[in-house]
């Protein structure tokens, strides 16, 4: 009994019913709505997994929500709510998409310049919110909502400036080649690939998608993010911060220093999920938004699955990437309606809200079983 | 852990089993994919009609037709690229936005037929077909309708931005109304304006109470989603208004004086139905207007009067007889109305 209780204590064994019981939810939702949800979720499966290029696409996918999910956990470490991830995304999409098709750089120099861009207007969008909450102590949240929607106009105002505007296209125009991350960008197109894809179908597989390093940028960022937390002073300073304002304080900390840095930090993560968006995905470039198009919002979705653990985002951005891109295939395979994706995902966030009820259900079942 | 370790390669087996079981190649049936635009299938315009034609399309001929949702633009390669594994002879893409993808993905599958609708190729690789519509016959027609219908002698436009999609409309439509000035031998003006966004209807508002404040009695929209600012400000005002796409008179029933339709299920069942029957339609760019019922105007329309419906009905004779060109851009506008003055 005592090891059940232990199991069950566990954040990730919350995390993992919770999931479970989405599922469930989800059953429930298509069995009702007259489809086999066997078949629904054996296509989701499929969808994933069914070949190497799904595989691809759903990394890909992930790349841009596991490091917003860092950034949200990162400022969360800190007490702050970062839902302003949204505009940090969009203002860093622009920026690098803007920079890469004024500058045309050897690769050397335009990848790190482009996603430099994105770093830098997302540190400082995040650094607006930061500085504000330090000083006026205005709310980050409503401060971060507002600028969601500051970003969104103002990136289709730069999309429809003459200078940038693609022609019969609403979007802008795509960043300059020697700015892309994807693998074989140039070689993929030319006859030896046509001839490599055919000998080798899994790797050709792969190559047809928009594989690109952003993957391991993130990863690497997500390690650093968790040193920089753990294992340094100013991450101590900063979960100090979170955990007891007033107390930090009195120990000597400067709290409002140490909140626009978080906020420049969280805004700069966010930036670069965007420049590796931009640097990596087709279009390569920024579209007219007529909605968000939440890559910000579902970082929040994230870092909530991860329990805000910058490590656990990449399983959790992995996890919401691949119900996002197979996601697609209950509809496509099944017929079910896409909402269906959004029912799972949103049943599975607001159980991880109610997860801390696990332990102390768990604790009143044992006692009961002592008795 | 341990456990784990066992039971992750039969879920990945699992999963290649299931990716393997959907769809196996079977000539016998003919399969149809649409990857449709952010908007999403039910966005009440666009894309859920084209949908509605291709599954009336599917209905009619028991071909097996699907659809795609592309959340994101950086959406449209990969969903293309999905529609392709399984075995479709048509993957049909909706909106020009998709045209680049679509141009990318069909190089790689010389064998699967690709259609786009609202895009025009300069040059139309052999197994890509554009559909467009001919826009500015319906538009002309609206246009006539309210230069017949208009009592101040000011008709008004609220368009999107300045493309050359939307010339169609604003220069149609303003061709009309110069027909219509003609006939009557009256000089009616066109106040024209812009949204600079197909979703502020906040905007599109704001400019239409300005217009009908100005004296105008009609306004013609084509701003999309923002067009339902125009149909609320002449709800308010007591004053008519055109809509656009599909019939908008639901929204606005004692407002609503006719709508200009862009039936883009016809035309999406019309050319599936071509490629099922085997005709070639691979390289073409179709143009559908008024002759093939693809544009027009409602039959019912609750508050026009009756004789102008009949005078519109003369004038889309006309129209689809190739009497009357109507104007699709500037230029063809300009010398459309000198055209009139001679």
């Amino acid at each position: 009994m005592e090891k059940t209780v232990k199991f069950f204590k566990k954040p990730i064994t919350a995390t993992l019913i919770a999931i479970f019981c989405g599922f469930l939810v989800a059953t429930v939702i298509l069995a009702v709505s007259g489809y086999n949800p066997f078949e629904a979720f054996g296509a989701l499966l499929g969808g994933i997994f069914g070949r190497p290029k799904y595989v691809s696409n759903v990394i890909i996918k992930s790349t841009p929500i596991i490091l917003t999910g860092v950034s949200v956990a990162f400022a969360y470490k800190m007490g702050l709510f970062n839902i302003g991830a949204e505009g940090q995304f969009i203002v860093g999409a622009v920026a690098a998409n803007v920079v890469g098709i004024v500058c045309d750089f050897p690769a050397v120099i335009e990848v790190p310049l482009v996603l430099l861009a994105g770093v830098a207007a997302g540190a400082l969008y995040g650094g607006i919110a930061g500085w504000l909450k330090a000083k006026y102590n205005i709310n980050e949240v409503i401060v971060g909502i507002m600028l969601n929607w500051m970003a969104l106009y103002f990136s289709n105002f730069v999309c429809n400036v003459e200078r940038f505007h693609k022609p019969e296209s609403d979007g802008a125009y795509a960043i300059h080649e020697s700015g892309f991350i994807s693998f074989f960008t140039n070689w993929k197109t030319t006859e030896a690939a046509a001839e490599f894809v055919q000998a080798h179908p899994f790797i050709g597989d792969i190559l047809r998608t928009d594989a690109n390093a952003g993957i391991l940028i993130a990863i690497a960022l997500t390690f650093a993010v968790s040193f920089l937390l753990y294992k340094t002073t100013k991450g101590y300073e900063l979960r100090a911060v979170g955990s007891n304002r007033d107390a930090a304080e009195f120990a000597g900390i400067d709290v409002g220093k140490n909140m626009v840095q978080t906020m420049l930090i969280a805004g700069a993560l966010s930036g670069i999920a965007a420049a590796i968006a931009i640097a990596g995905n087709n279009p390569h470039g920024i579209t007219q938004l007529s909605a968000f198009e939440s890559n910000g919002l579902n970082g929040l979705s994230v870092a909530f699955i991860a329990g805000g653990s910058p490590i656990g985002c990449i399983f959790a951005g992995l996890l919401f990437g691949a119900l996002l891109y197979g996601g697609q295939s209950i509809q496509y395979v099944v017929g079910a309606p896409s909402e269906i994706i959004s029912i799972l995902i949103g049943t599975i966030v607001f159980l991880i809200a109610l997860k801390d009820m696990v332990p102390v259900l768990i604790d009143k079942m044992g006692k009961r079983g002592v008795k | 852990m341990k456990k784990w370790k066992k039971v992750m390669p039969a879920v990945l087996m699992a999963g290649m089993l299931a990716g393997c079981g959907v769809a196996e190649k079977d000539d016998s049936v003919y399969r149809v994919s649409m990857v449709a635009g952010t908007g999403g299938v039910n966005d009440q315009s666009f894309n859920q009609v084209s949908w509605e034609g291709l599954q009336s399309f599917g209905a009619h001929t028991g071909a097996d037709v699907r659809v795609l949702e592309s959340k994101q633009a950086s959406d449209y390669l990969t969903n293309i690229d999905r529609a392709t594994d399984t075995y479709s002879d048509l993957v049909w893409a909706l909106g020009y936005s998709q045209a680049d993808a679509m141009l990318t993905i069909a190089k790689m599958n010389p064998d699967i037929n690709f259609a786009i609708v609202d895009y025009a190729f300069d040059e139309s690789p052999q197994n890509c077909t554009g559909v467009v519509f001919r826009a500015q016959e319906s538009s002309f027609l609206v246009g006539y309708i309210a230069g017949l219908t208009t009592k101040t002698d000011k008709v008004g436009y609220v368009g999107p931005m300045k493309s050359f999609l939307n010339d169609q409309f604003q220069y149609g439509y303003m061709g009309g109304v110069a027909y219509a000035g003609h006939v009557l031998g009256r000089q009616i003006e066109v106040q024209s304006q812009f949204t600079e966004s197909y979703t502020d209807a906040a905007k599109a508002k704001a400019i239409s109470n300005k217009m009908y404040s100005n004296g105008c009695d009609i306004i013609f929209h084509s701003a999309g989603g923002a067009g339902y600012g125009v149909i609320e400000s002449a709800k308010e005002n007591g004053k008519l208004v055109i809509g656009v796409d599909t019939d908008q008179s639901y929204l606005a029933p004692d407002n609503v004086l006719t709508s200009g339709m862009k039936n883009t299920n016809i035309a999406v069942e019309l050319v599936s139905t071509m490629a099922m029957e085997g005709e070639k339609i691979g390289g073409n760019t179709y143009s559908y207007g008024l002759k093939e019922g693809c544009v027009g105007i409602p039959e019912e329309n609750k508050i026009m009067d009756p004789a102008v419906y009949e005078q519109a009905m003369a004038l889309q004779q006309m129209i689809i007889d190739e009497e009357l060109t109507p104007p699709v851009s500037e230029e063809t506008y300009q010398s459309f109305v000198e055209g009139l003055g001679k």
